[in-house]
């Protein structure tokens, strides 16, 4: 017991460590993605490469001088930042990094916490981050950080409709709201993206605009609101903000290879045959390999589309995605009932 | 009234259920994208690598002296009057005994100063010089973090004997003597006025 306690412990330690890493670094690989694809270099002055650069940006972030505007309400705005960075540190507890470690001769699972409704869990921590973003906007007391806010938080849960048929999809083909069932599910088997190529374009679309990144970035969009719900916020809070965006785009792309290709499942190699050590670092490898792959997909896709106008932006998300979510649980419920049977 | 032929007639159709449907577009347009990313990179590293400057790049100017070492400029103040920025100034002295070295002619230019952060660089000073003393050479005006540090003196506009400015790519032979001729159209004006004098007298 007290070995799976300190594995455990050594595991949030070292997944919050990662999580902040990867998002200090994804701002890193955002600008040179955007660099590469627009003909450009990137930042490459700080170390080689440019390397350092997320540490001078971070630097910059806590020596920048704090402002809390007068007639803002100080304590929710205090507030806003810090359940943004939390719920969105949260989120990577559920997510199954790889199969399980064998130490002296017990096997621990490499997932902080095996819950067995881990889907919905993401789902509910997600939901709680538009708190920080509508309580940070609100207590701004600016009217484009408010407007900012009202459109984060009806995107959201307009989007979290469809979000959530597409999950509904995910979990009648397991037959479990475990995210390590899932990744079970497809070990050795096919992935959930043939069947649900679909319901993927699906989830891909509602996790930009979960993300509030673009073509979806509206509540924040430069151009009309200045920065959206950060307008007023300076320093480091502004820092949790921005670590915040980040740390949800990599659970998001970590959920996306978790629920449609295979979680840590390693491509054309049966996992069995290799020794549960060597197996779980491969996994966890694999799984950190798929997640970077998304997280250039959501670059990528931010620097080739523009932004969505508001009311396009509603039309999409319940006009058309809704609609089209429903279709796919029915077409999933015809695959469960006849055609997964012949396979 | 059609001023040039690349505009386009605008229409409103309906759009079809594919492009409705953006899904192609956004694909096409992805692969654009993608395609960009093993594209040369067209960024020039500037302070390691330099683009090539065209031989007569109107830069950070230069008091030439001749090749005895003195200084061309007398203080005539037609580069100042030439100047649309009115960022010249200047005081003329007189040239003391034993001073024939430094300066060529007998009033010469105690203090020089040029604005850079006024100058428009446009090479109007140089053009009204008629001593050959003032040009615009390829180098660049240093940044500096206050105003007053624009203002240059003699100290860095007179060149150093160990260290001459070729202007050789500004003050070609053709230059010269265009500017010395009186039947071309920017000495209409002088020759204009010499023949009237002379017509005085």
């Amino acid at each position: 017991m007290t070995t799976y306690i300190i594995f455990k412990l050594i595991l949030v330690l070292v997944l919050f460590a990662v999580t902040l890493g990867v998002a200090m670094y994804a701002t890193y690989g955002e600008r040179k993605v955007a660099a590469f694809l627009q003909d450009r270099i990137g930042p490459n002055r700080a170390g080689p490469f440019g390397l350092l650069q997320p540490i001078a940006d971070g630097a910059k972030m806590f020596m920048k001088e704090e402002i809390i505007p007068n007639v803002s309400n100080k304590w929710l705005f205090i507030l806003g930042p810090c359940i943004a960075i939390t719920t969105a540190l949260l989120t990577g507890a559920a997510i199954p990094w790889g199969n399980v470690i064998n130490i002296n001769g017990a096997n621990y699972s490499v997932q902080v916490a095996d819950l067995n409704i881990g889907i919905l869990y993401i789902f509910a921590v997600v939901s709680l981050g538009v708190y920080g973003i509508m309580i940070g906007g609100w207590a701004s007391n600016n009217k484009y950080s408010l407007l900012g806010a009202v459109r984060a938080s009806s995107q959201m849960i307009s989007y979290e409709l469809s979000m959530g048929l597409c999950i509904i999809a995910i979990v009648m083909m397991t037959g479990s709201a475990s995210l390590n069932d899932m990744a079970l599910q497809q070990n050795g088997s096919v992935w959930n993206i043939v069947p649900q190529a679909f319901g993927f374009i699906l989830f891909l679309t509602c996790a930009l605009a979960e993300c509030n990144r673009a073509p979806f970035d509206l509540a924040e969009c430069e151009t009309e609101l200045i920065g959206g719900y950060h307008t007023e916020y300076s320093s480091m809070k502004l820092g949790f903000y921005l670590f915040a965006e980040y740390i949800n785009m990599f659970i998001s792309a970590a959920l996306i290879s978790t629920l449609y290709f295979g979680g840590y499942d390693i491509p054309f190699v049966n996992d069995g045959d290799l020794s549960t050590n060597l197996a779980a670092t491969l996994q966890v490898i694999t799984m950190l390999g798929k997640t970077f792959f998304f997280i250039f997909v959501f670059m990528w896709i931010r620097w080739t589309l523009p932004r969505f106008r508001y009311d396009q932006l509603m039309k999409l998300g319940w006009n058309y995605l809704l609609p089209l979510a429903i279709l796919n649980l029915v077409w999933t419920a015809v695959y469960v009932m006849f055609i997964q049977p012949l396979i | 009234m059609k001023l040039t032929n690349r505009s386009k007639i605008v229409s409103n159709k309906e759009m079809t259920f594919s492009e409705k449907l953006y899904i192609p577009a956004i694909a096409s347009g992805m692969v654009t994208t993608i395609k960009h990313l093993f594209k040369k990179k067209v960024t020039v590293q500037y302070p390691e690598q330099l683009r090539p400057m065209a031989p007569v790049y109107r830069g950070l100017h230069v008091l030439k002296r001749d090749d005895a070492g003195a200084e061309r400029c007398t203080a005539c103040g037609m580069c100042a009057v030439a100047c649309p920025a009115e960022a010249i100034t200047m005081q003329s002295a007189e040239r003391k005994k034993g001073e024939e070295k430094l300066y060529r002619e007998e009033k010469y230019a105690a203090i020089y100063e040029i604005n850079m952060l006024r100058c428009i660089f446009c090479g109007l000073c140089e053009e009204a010089c008629p001593k050959e003393a003032i040009f615009l050479t390829d180098r660049l005006v240093d940044t500096e973090y206050n105003r007053q540090n624009f203002v240059y003196g003699k100290d860095k506009l007179v060149e150093k004997m160990d260290n001459r400015v070729d202007v050789n790519k500004r003050q070609t032979i053709d230059v010269t003597a265009f500017k010395l001729a009186t039947d071309t159209k920017h000495n209409e004006l002088f020759s204009a006025k010499k023949i009237e004098s002379k017509s005085h007298h």
